[in-house]
């Protein structure tokens, strides 16, 4: 853990009653490749958290594990006070009803129309009536700006409005935590605005936990209550935007000022490998 | 030499690997059947699809086998002048044999490989993560209606196939081979016993257990699929799927028949 995440740490992590989500000592693999190493996180009631970083740099990975859909190597994810990676199967289908994920293409289910997929976790977690259903879906649909789409296939919307039509599932039960992989991928600047309002109108209107997974540098600077800046894997910094942007860390410098990292070609060596392997 | 033997025993390796993983999912299946609440309207969907829909390919390959069956023996029994016995030779190899497998061979080619891309298709679109994290299990959602579909509908469209095979042998033997159209029925009333029925049902329900099992179970773990990804990796455990099921299903036939005749 660098100086920079210790000092932010120190003036921003929340304090231990307000903490709905937190991370311990997390490490992940996929087979003998190691993707996380050591993540300490912790998420407040009510706070955005933006987790930040390149390709790579294990922001999927991180989501996953965050999800339940991997098993870390080491470490503990604790939400809502119940270890996911402990906990017996019933309490985490019982915690899955209070999270809602949104999908980075949506992943609505393409066998079905947005309107049922949208309807799918009322009707299989809730005893209300059909109409009752109809409106709570009509209702988030016109929040998320997708009225008279109900009855389209998920093959006939755009990107954007896929992005939204995801949303819409991920937040019709009012889950108390939402999170967002990536929102604003693939999608035009205008559209990617609105979907940032979007996600900062949930959380005035529902008071919700939100944890999104960006690399869009104007996006989290946009939603952002707290931002982690993941690089190979680690944490390298979390703090707010100031703090962030105030940065000194390389690292995290030149994430924020699109610095690429160095590619050196020699010429001479590359031809010599190449011809040494003809050989 | 030792590259060799390494390749060899990487591959058994991935071999047992990949069967313990369509077990488990086999077992996963099988266990979810009783979870609630129970996808009726799936169910009825996916019965639609593997059963109604197929009826087309196997009212056709049940006509022309059982029309291909007749020819075939009456060339050989009129060698020995026993063209009366046709009926039951025809009705026999379809009810005891044909019906089930080549009912099997066309679910496959339809429901198998379509079953498979759609699943594997689900997998890479992230569908089964996303009702994992709405706590709806991928497995009573999604694979339990299919299943039980294909149990459902294969035993009859096997029984459908078989009828309209002995149909098919009945107008050869009949209108072609100037055989008599009593003496085919009668033949077929008086052989068959309810243990080549038995044999006809069982063999279906096994088949149809391998054949969406399989197909299932293929697309199900797509992304495991090693040096591939995306359309590659779901037209290939396609192709996987259909060639795998149709092996398991004919060796399976075997199996039964070693233990039924």
């Amino acid at each position: 853990m660098s100086d920079n995440q210790t000092q932010s740490k120190t003036a921003q992590e929340p304090s231990k009653d307000q903490v709905l989500i937190q991370v311990n000592q997390l490490d992940s693999a996929y087979g003998e490749r190691k993707i996380l190493k050591g993540i300490e996180l912790s998420v407040k009631q009510g706070e955005i958290l933006v987790i930040m970083g390149g390709s790579g740099s294990g922001k999927s990975t991180l989501l996953k594990n965050m999800l339940g859909l991997m098993q870390p190597t080491r470490g503990e994810i604790i939400i809502d006070k119940m270890n996911i990676n402990t906990v017996d199967k019933q309490q985490m289908l019982k915690l899955r009803r209070t999270m809602g994920v949104a999908f980075q293409g949506g992943a609505l289910l393409s066998s079905m129309s947005v309107g049922d997929n949208i309807k799918l976790p009322l009707r299989q977690h809730t005893d209300l009536d059909e109409s009752t259903i109809s409106i709570m879906t009509r209702l988030k649909l016109e929040l998320m700006n997708l009225a008279g789409f109900e009855d389209l296939m998920p093959s006939e919307l755009s990107g954007g409005m896929l992005k939204r039509a995801g949303l819409a599932r991920a937040v019709i039960m009012d889950p108390k935590i939402l999170f967002f992989d990536e929102p604003s991928a693939g999608l035009d600047p205008v559209t990617s605005v609105e979907l940032d309002q979007l996600i900062l109108e949930l959380r005035k209107a529902m008071n919700m936990t939100i944890i999104v997974v960006t690399h869009e540098l104007e996006s989290a600077f946009t939603i952002a209550d707290r931002i982690a800046v993941l690089y190979d894997g680690e944490i390298v910094k979390t703090g707010t935007v100031e703090e962030i942007k105030a940065c000194d860390d390389e690292r995290v410098a030149n994430l924020i000022n699109r610095k690429p990292r160095e590619v050196q070609i020699d010429g001479e060596k590359y031809l010599s490998r190449l011809t040494e392997g003809a050989e | 030499m030792f590259s060799n033997i390494e390749k060899l025993g990487g591959r058994t390796i991935s071999v047992i690997e990949e069967l313990g993983r369509l077990g488990h999912f086999l077992l996963t299946v099988v266990t979810s059947l009783f979870s609630r609440p129970f996808g009726w309207k799936e169910l009825v969907k996916q019965i639609a699809f593997i059963g109604a829909r197929s009826m087309p390919i196997i009212l056709l390959s049940g006509l022309f086998t059982g029309m291909v069956l007749a020819l075939q023996f009456y060339d050989v029994l009129a060698r020995f002048g026993s063209v009366d016995l046709m009926g039951s030779a025809v009705g026999l190899s379809l009810i005891q044999e044909l019906g089930p497998v080549m009912t099997a061979l066309m679910v496959i080619a339809r429901v198998g490989s379509s079953t498979c891309a759609e699943i594997a298709i689900m997998r890479n679109e992230q569908q089964f993560d996303a009702l994992t994290c709405m706590a709806i299990s991928p497995y009573r959602y999604v694979m339990v209606p299919r299943f039980l579909a294909a149990v459902i509908s294969i035993p009859l469209l096997t029984a459908i196939f078989n009828v309209i095979g002995i149909i098919g042998g009945y107008i050869v033997g009949v209108f072609i081979k100037d055989l008599s159209g009593v003496a085919y029925m009668q033949t077929i009333i008086d052989t068959i016993t309810w243990s080549d029925l038995r044999m006809s049902i069982v063999k279906s329900l096994i088949f149809a257990v391998i054949v969406i099992w399989i197909a299932m179970g293929k697309g199900f773990y797509v992304h495991l699929e090693k040096g591939v990804s995306g359309a590659e990796a779901v037209g290939r455990v396609t192709t996987k799927a259909v060639v795998a099921s149709a092996i398991t299903m004919l060796f399976a036939d075997y199996i039964a028949s070693s233990f039924l005749i």
